[in-house]
């Protein structure tokens, strides 16, 4: 599962981010390492960039981006 | 500071070495959006100077931090935002090498601004730099914010990272002395240790397990140190307002609606100081006429210098409006949402979302616009953005389509009730977004073709815009355009003046503006190039105006009025239409018709006729180059464009 799949509103938990690219370790530099939480907020009016949440912190990245974030589903976490 | 105190203060803060009161270097580093230049500007106030650092287009801003009153202010610089140390654009590599000590800059301290509200994150940059053993200081910033929400206990968060962190609140200036204390402490220990090596670094761990081994220890730090107050945070404000103004209907409508008032003010709310400077430079014209004796020197200080500064500061109200908004909407954290919303579009013409408001600025006027493009970190995706900027149908061309059409196409109308007026301008508007769409997408296939740049875009929390922070950018972008600009802009009006000035026309000082012009360099260079242009259906008196509006669009009009022999005073607009409408070649055709008329506007519409862009153009690149190209390409464009107009009308009968 990417994170580019995860339905608007849902939670996953990342589990690698693909790659050794510049984007790769960008997104992991902005915390996006193994076992956070992720929460898919929206998509933007055209279907694509898409909004996520990590750590309290909102960001936006394209949907090509997001294909290179393995996911699981998790529930909703508590906290 | 006249009498350098000495006294343990001194020590700590100056090189003791004699003679040298050595001024501390100090760096301000921190991830984008964590309150740094707001930081920044509450430590220097107005001492702020804003350069380029050198050979690049990356603006340095340095100012003067005076720490205590009795000592040499340090030197203070904000370095662009940065994420890490693993620098992906040219921003980043700037800060990153001043802060590596790989640069000439070389910071006695570090200070890194870190955001309370988002600890985890923004400590991965200072937790890099104390591994590379490096002076830092953290200022825990909008800690009064992070309050509400979580007990941090600073004194232990400081222990566990070894290095002194400084709650600060930059808006209300608290903590700012503590953060300076704890800056000279750390650069005078610094002297004392100077040859420690402090960093461990483990070369065999690839770049991914340094990165997973920081996270796990910023964890383990914030999990000893912070405490959240609430079990639940408070449902996130900005989520909230995003689900108005991100909404899947409702967020377009927005963006429509802020769009609508800033063009609405930029273009009303300017008029009255833009008439009132057109009245001063007007009035100084006829105050130096009215002392000086007649000759070369009262033309040169009228219609030169006078005339000059005066077209260029004309088009200052729009600019600092444009900034004004600008500043508010990036301050706010809007813009951020504005290229979400519009880099699916963008995309479509190789262009980023962050594109999109420069270029909607270009619409007032293309000098905000040029200069707004610093946010796009891609400098391929930003030089594409800059060259199609000047397409976008700035204010100064409405006046030269609105004599056309007073000329031309008044009181006519299509479908029995459009004005053919509003549709021509509307025409100019979409032929220059559908031209600039196409540049965009040929210059992104082939010089500026590079792999797309990788889109994750921060959207920060909405706050209201510093007011601080407003009035500094809006200071210190007005005053580049002023000086920069200004400079080149004089010299060229003064040039083009010498033109229409020289040679002089003999005889009695009653020759006349026109006879003047006709006999001057300019008339002769109008004669000259009267073949050229002659398939777009111009003649050489269109071939001065054309010349002279290279200057700036809008110069067409007084060059024209005298050309004709008619007042330049926009009362006497009346009369310039009706010479235009009775103007006769010397076969007693008309020079102008409609036909004529259309094909000027779509020149003016593609030809980048603006010495204040051109100017710009060259501070941004760094380059005469890149001005040059777009001057050349956009003239071509024009011309053939013109061309295909004036041709294909009269093949189809038009005349």
């Amino acid at each position: 599962m990417t994170l580019d799949k995860i339905p608007t509103g849902s939670f996953a938990q990342v589990v690698s981010v693909d790659g050794n690219s510049t984007i790769a370790l960008r997104l992991m530099e902005m915390g996006m390492v193994p076992g956070t939480s992720v929460r898919v907020v929206k998509s933007a009016p055209l279907g694509d960039p898409i909004h996520v949440c990590i750590r309290d912190c909102h960001l936006a990245l394209r949907r090509s981006e997001a294909q290179t974030v393995n996911v699981s589903i998790t529930a909703p976490s508590l906290f | 500071m006249s009498a350098v105190p000495t006294g343990p203060l001194q020590e700590r803060l100056v090189d003791p070495r004699p003679g040298s009161a050595r001024q501390l270097t100090i760096a301000l580093a921190g991830n984008p959006n964590a309150g740094k230049t707001t930081l920044f500007n509450a430590l220097t106030g107005l001492r702020q100077k804003v350069a380029n650092y050198p050979g690049v287009t990356v603006e340095s801003k340095t100012g003067l931090w005076t720490n205590a009153a009795d000592l040499p202010a340090a030197q203070l610089i904000d370095l662009p935002g940065l994420y890490s140390l693993e620098a992906t654009s040219l921003d980043e590599e700037i800060a990153r090498d001043i802060l590596l000590g790989h640069s000439s800059v070389k910071p006695d301290v570090i200070v890194v601004a870190v955001d309370a509200t988002n600890l985890v994150r923004n400590l991965y940059l200072a937790t890099q730099l104390i591994e590379a053993g490096k002076p830092v200081v953290i200022a825990l910033t909008m800690f009064d914010i992070a309050q509400r929400e979580l007990k941090i206990d600073v004194e232990q968060l400081s222990t566990l990272l070894g290095v002194p962190v400084v709650p600060v609140v930059a808006r209300e200036k608290r903590g700012l002395q503590n953060l300076a204390d704890e800056v000279f402490a750390t650069s005078a220990a610094r002297r004392d240790a100077r040859d420690l090596t402090v960093a461990l670094v483990n070369d065999i761990e690839t770049r991914q397990q340094k990165l997973f081994r920081r996270y796990a220890h910023i964890e383990r730090v914030i999990a000893d140190t912070v405490q959240p107050l609430r079990f639940h945070r408070t449902a996130d404000l900005s989520e909230r307002i995003d689900r108005v103004l991100t909404h899947r209907f409702l967020g377009p409508i927005v963006l429509l609606l802020v769009l609508l008032f800033v063009f609405q003010a930029i273009f009303s709310w300017a008029t009255v100081p833009m008439e009132l400077i057109d009245k001063f430079f007007g009035t100084a014209a006829e105050v130096v006429r009215s002392y000086l004796p007649d000759g070369i020197l009262r033309d040169l200080l009228t219609d030169g210098v006078i005339a000059g500064v005066g077209g260029v500061l004309i088009f200052l109200p729009q600019i600092l409006l444009l900034f004004l908004f600008i500043s508010i909407l990036e301050d706010s954290g809007y813009m951020a949402r504005a290229a979400f919303l519009t880099d699916r579009l963008m995309r479509s013409f190789g262009l980023h979302g962050k594109a999109f408001m420069p270029l909607l600025s270009s619409f007032a006027c293309a000098v905000p616009g040029i200069m707004a493009t610093r946010t796009i970190e891609n400098p391929k995706d930003r030089l594409a953005t800059i060259m199609i900027a000047p397409f976008m149908s700035c204010s100064a061309r409405l006046p030269v389509y609105s004599l056309m059409i007073a000329a031309f196409f008044s009181n006519q109308t299509v479908f029995g009730f459009l004005s053919v007026g509003v549709v021509i301008i509307l025409g100019m508007y979409l032929l220059g977004i559908a031209v600039a769409i196409i540049v965009a997408w040929i210059l992104k296939h082939t010089i500026l073709s590079a792999p797309p740049p990788p889109f994750v875009l921060e959207l920060p929390p909405y706050r209201l815009p510093n007011l601080r922070n407003v009035a500094h950018t809006l200071l210190n972008r007005s005053g580049v355009f002023v000086k920069r600009a200004g400079t080149v802009i004089l010299a060229i009006s003064i040039l083009l003046w010498a033109l229409a000035a020289f040679p002089r026309s003999t005889g009695s000082s009653s020759v006349s503006g026109a006879s003047q012009i006709e006999n001057s360099y300019a008339g002769r260079t109008g004669r000259l190039i009267e073949p050229l242009i002659a398939p777009l259906g111009f003649d050489w008196r269109i071939g001065v105006g054309l010349i002279s509006s290279f200057a700036a669009r809008e110069t067409i009009i007084s060059t024209l009025s005298i050309v004709y022999n008619v007042g330049a005073a926009p009362a006497e607009a009346d009369s310039l239409t009706g010479a235009l409408q009775s103007a006769r070649r010397p076969d007693g055709s008309r020079v102008w018709t409609p036909l004529v008329a259309l094909s000027l506007m779509i020149f003016f519409a593609l030809a980048c006729q603006c010495m204040s862009t051109l100017a710009i153009v060259r501070r941004e690149t760094n380059s005469w180059r890149w001005p040059l190209f777009m001057l050349g390409y956009m003239f071509v464009l024009a011309y053939v464009a013109s061309f295909l107009t004036y041709q294909g009308g009269r093949l189809l009968g038009f005349s």
